[in-house]
């Protein structure tokens, strides 16, 4: 299942540390904090090419480092990736340079900002390359306190309140997670099994698609625990990604938020949530959530279509792309939950197991493209603000395309991405979801693609207002954006069209790993 | 070669995206020698598959794991819509010769929608055609949003929307075939032969045909293309009703009848008449063709009346289709191509020729200027592409609708008879609004405004070469087509057999 990395080179671990090491560095470089995280967040994605290169082509989890740490309680230090975590390294990588990027008017304690962001980095790396449930919730946890303190010391007016809410829901996510997988350790800890590795992932997963997981848990704690074990890691990850309706403080914390911020939120941070059901929600609690299936459904088709909706009702620009990025990964539950269909209908039946595999490749691809688009597009408010004195509702601006005709042209491409225009990468990930979920759950992905059209209504309206109509005497000097900007962008650019035209680089990489998961998961 | 029609567009497009501002001369010639060269294309296109099948162009595996290949190929109908569109596109830099305001980027948008085009009649896979169809939405977009006049944005967004709804359906259909074919190829070709059932073709053709059938200005669903015409710039009202109309109905065919031929199948039961989806849809067709006429007899806004006569004449496409024979199908794809050429005129007229020179375009003030005096071209030229609207023999006009009302005729009577109203209708409005806006004698309100009984003495700025060529060259066109309805029938008729033969019953 596992295989082992280059010999001796440690290359997950040097990839966490290094944003840690660069953080110390940039607390104390003061002024030139953002040189240190701009050279530190290079390295970082230098280093995750490498690994995305250095996967095993069969699609199983490589670059495997694993030593005891404290065998008597099952923890231990267990890091590898396949594709799945490869890629989110990869996302991690360009969207904190992104955000380191766009944060260059930094003046209040630039050292601890961009040490804070770097932090964040590392825990986004850890939690994508964990393998060890202590191990992987430390880093959960690790991201979460930089990101708290980013939106409450730089945030907007309202950023005390917004931070607060941020924080206590996802703690509470957080505790229902830590509480399911102590119910899961002290069913899993008896004499049967292995206490070194009862908090593995792999092991785990094994146990559960053996089955003997859950007889294991009904033995010890009752016969309906495995449910409230799996709800209870369900609702971790829900308020993560979010979903519907626990996703209340993302419109606030994303508003408020330093946009650069807003861009690590969004682009990297809500991947966690998804990665965490890919990863330990369907292996652990497959059949449990195909149980569910029914409400999860429901509940996901509430968020793409809520979503989308709510945007349509917003007039400031990062509350507009803050509930748009709630629907985009609302179609990312919708097919994890879609695929989560019950073992007997897809038994000797490829074609259901070949729509599994194309939602399964779908919301990977989706994770990554949702996240380049929405951190791209935040990436143009920051801009935005910066040259209005921090305006960002779509009615303070208009026509803004005669005065700065490349940024209204860059940022209606992203916004044409985001809407799911076929040729822009926003489009393919979409589309393998809606035919994965198609013949999953019909019902649900013609519900959903309401979403798509008022999402559609909603980024064409947000063009209209600010590219479009006449210019207010405010932006009639509205500067264009000027070639450090220019050449910032155009790799972010290059990328959105490559993905969106030849999908298959990604695809390529990532489906051996789709179909190696789906082989491990039980439903 | 073909496929150099969308590559050369994209590119022109490109290159014209690129170019610095204040290049209005460059740009226009730029443009105009990218659609002289797509035209040229199309045109070798056109005599090279001359008694020629279906011709492949270009098969490269695209996704391979999805079966989803860059397929381009031609068949009669795709070379007679390529031609059209390549006509269109010449026509269209040429009316747009005046645009003075961001020239590189309007012929940079045009040319994007125009490559878009080419590539959706190109497309035999799919998902391609598909994405061609989804890439075409915004250029249209943008063109009716900065340069458009009346209303621009409420009908840019309306316009939109209803592309967006459109292929939402479209969509739906296509990844609910591509999964019960459970097949591993998105080309028409594999879908066509999948054995569908009968029951998903009953509930997916009327999806898939409703989605396409939108962009073609099917009654109810029409409501976008008039507004949209109306303030749309010139050159991308040519499109929108030259070309982008065909793009759903040419959906229609090539995808929604193709691909589920059985959804045509009777219901086994009938309501009032109606008893398959074929009825349903030939009867929103006459509604729209006598509608959409009675409409147009009623504007008072010259650019509306020609905006619902492509309501009414799309009608006669969506009609001809719905006969399901030879002679009433092979009408529909010429009259795509007789629309195309006359709407495209029409709007020329009306909306660069006249407009540019009276800055009216109410009939009740251009009644008052005595315009068969003062413009004799336009006036000429308005006669002349009326005739043709109105089905006048010698023009393409005239072959297309009869050949839809004989399959018609063939297929169920009373369809014609319905659309005889329509036909008749349709002189009236033509007439009328030429009778008002070129050879009206009535007088201008000289107790109200002074000014404006003194302006008709100024003569009007005098009509430049690209007006005359752009005229010239669609009339020629329609001309040739009416009087020799071989060229195009030998190379549709083939294709037509073979889609029947292949699906469509």
């Amino acid at each position: 299942l596992e295989q082992p990395g280059m010999s001796g080179f440690h290359i997950l671990t040097l990839l966490t540390v290094l944003p840690l090491i660069g953080a110390a560095v940039a607390l104390a470089a003061g002024k030139h904090a953002r040189a240190v995280a701009l050279i530190t967040t290079l390295a970082a994605l230098a280093l995750a090419l490498v690994v995305w290169t250095e996967l095993p082509a069969n699609g199983s989890i490589g670059l495997v480092e694993q030593y005891a740490w404290a065998p008597s309680l099952g923890i231990e230090y267990h890091l590898g990736v396949d594709a799945l975590g490869a890629l989110m390294l990869l996302l991690s990588a360009i969207v904190t340079l992104m955000s380191v990027d766009a944060a260059h008017r930094v003046h209040h304690q630039p050292g601890l900002y961009f040490a804070l962001v770097l932090t964040l980095e590392a825990g986004l790396f850890g939690s994508f390359t964990a393998l060890n449930f202590f191990h992987w919730f430390l880093y959960w946890e690790l991201s979460l306190i930089p990101a708290f303190f980013l939106i409450k010391l730089w945030g907007g007016a309202r950023r005390g309140p917004a931070a607060t809410q941020f924080f206590i829901y996802t703690m509470a996510g957080s505790v229902a997670l830590l509480v399911s997988f102590l119910g899961l350790f002290f069913a899993t800890g008896s004499p049967l099994f292995s206490y070194a590795k009862s908090m593995d992932f792999g092991y785990l997963t094994q146990l559960a698609s053996t089955g003997v997981l859950e007889a294991s848990v009904k033995a010890h704690l009752g016969p309906t625990a495995m449910i409230w074990l799996a709800i209870g890691v369900l609702a971790g990850f829900a308020v993560k990604v979010p979903m519907f309706p626990f996703h209340t403080w993302l419109p606030a914390a994303y508003a408020e938020a330093p946009s650069p911020v807003t861009m690590l939120l969004t682009g990297a941070m809500s991947k966690m949530g998804v990665y965490g059901l890919l990863r330990i929600a369907l292996p652990l609690f497959g059949s449990q959530i195909s149980q569910m299936r029914t409400p999860l459904l429901v509940l996901a088709v509430a968020t793409v279509v809520m979503g989308a909706w709510a945007a349509a009702a917003q007039k400031d620009l990062k509350r507009i792309f803050a509930y748009s990025s709630v629907n985009h990964l609302g179609y990312c539950l919708l097919a994890i939950f879609a695929l989560a269909v019950p073992a007997a209908q897809t038994l000797n039946n490829p074609a259901a197991q070949a729509s599994q595999a194309f939602a399964l490749n779908g919301v990977i691809l989706q994770m990554f493209n949702h996240g380049l688009t929405a951190a791209t597009l935040f990436w143009f408010v920051a801009m935005m603000q910066q040259r209005t004195g921090g305006h960002r509702g779509i009615d303070q601006f208009g026509g803004l395309r005669k005065p700065a005709p490349v940024l209204a042209g860059l940022m209606g491409i992203a916004l044409f991405s985001s809407l799911g225009l076929p040729g822009l990468n926003g489009f393919p990930g979409e589309f393998l979801i809606f035919r994965g979920v198609f013949s999953l759950a019909w019902v649900a992905a013609a519900i959903s693609i309401l979403g798509l059209l008022v999402t559609a209504a909603v980024l064409l309206t947000v063009i209209q207002k600010v590219f479009l109509g006449p210019v207010p005497e405010h932006c009639a000097n509205f500067p264009d954006l000027h070639h450090g900007e220019r050449l910032a962008l155009a790799p972010v650019f290059g990328l959105m069209l490559i993905v969106g035209v030849v999908p298959s680089l990604i695809v390529s990489t990532v489906n051996p790993t789709v179909q190696n998961l789906l082989a491990h998961w039980r439903f | 070669m073909l496929a150099f029609a969308i590559y050369l567009s994209f590119a022109g497009a490109f290159v014209l995206a690129l170019l610095p501002k204040g290049q209005p001369a460059l740009s226009r010639w730029l443009a105009l020698a990218v659609a002289v060269a797509g035209l040229a294309l199309a045109v070798q296109g056109f005599a090279a598959g001359m008694g020629q099948g279906r011709v492949t162009i270009v098969d490269l595996p695209w996704v391979p794991s999805m079966g989803i290949h860059f397929l381009l190929a031609a068949d009669g109908i795709s070379r007679v819509l390529v031609l059209l569109t390549g006509l269109a596109a010449v026509a269209g830099v040429l009316f747009s010769w005046n645009i003075e305001v961001r020239t590189n980027e309007f012929f940079a948008f045009f040319l994007a929608l125009i490559g878009g085009v080419y590539g959706v009649f190109l497309s035999f896979d799919l998902f391609l055609l598909f994405v061609f169809y989804e890439i075409a939405i915004v250029p249209k977009y943008f063109l009716i949003a900065i340069w458009g006049s009346t209303r621009r944005e409420y009908a840019a967004m309306k316009l939109a929307l209803y592309s967006f709804a459109g292929s939402a359906m479209v969509l739906i259909g296509l990844l609910a075939a591509y999964a019960t074919a459970g097949s591993h190829s998105t080309t028409l070709d594999a879908l066509a032969h999948a054995n569908l059932p009968v029951s998903f073709q009953m509930w997916c053709f009327p999806l898939v045909f409703t989605g396409f059938a939108i962009l073609a200005g099917m009654w109810p669903f029409h409501t976008w293309a008039p507004t949209g015409h109306v303030a749309a710039p010139t050159a991308a009202s040519m499109l929108l009703a030259g070309v982008v109309m065909k793009l759903g109905a040419y959906g229609c065919l090539r995808v929604g009848m193709a691909l589920f031929p059985r959804g045509l199948d009777p219901w086994g039961f009938s309501l009032i008449g109606i008893g398959s989806w074929r009825d349903v849809f030939a009867l929103l067709a006459v509604i729209g063709i006598v509608y959409g006429a009675l409409v147009a007899l009623a504007q008072t806004d010259f650019k509306f009346v020609i905006g619902y006569s492509s309501v009414s004449h799309m009608g006669f496409v969506l009609l001809g289709l719905m006969t399901l024979n030879q002679i009433g199908m092979t009408g529909a794809v010429m009259q795509m191509f007789s629309h195309g050429i006359i709407a495209g005129l029409l709007f020329a007229i009306v909306g660069r020729i006249v407009y540019e020179r009276t800055h009216t375009r109410q009939l009740a003030e251009l009644e008052t200027m005595r315009l068969s005096r003062r413009l004799p071209f336009a006036a000429t030229a308005f006669v002349i592409a009326g005739y043709a609207s109105m089905g006048g023999p010698l023009f393409s006009g005239f072959w297309a609708e009869v050949q839809v009302l004989i399959g018609a005729w063939q297929a169920k009577p009373w369809w014609v008879a319905a659309a005889g109203v329509g036909i008749v209708i349709g002189v009236a409005y033509t007439w009328r609004a030429m009778q008002k806006a070129f050879f009206s004698d009535a007088l201008p309100h000289a107790e109200h405004d002074h000014e404006a009984a003194g302006a008709p003495l100024h003569a009007m700025a005098a009509i430049t070469w690209p007006e005359v060529t752009g005229v010239s060259l669609l009339v020629a066109a329609s001309l040739v087509v009416g009087l020799w309805p071989r060229i195009l029938l030998d190379t549709i008729e083939p294709a037509v057999k073979a889609l029947l033969a292949g699906g469509a019953q």
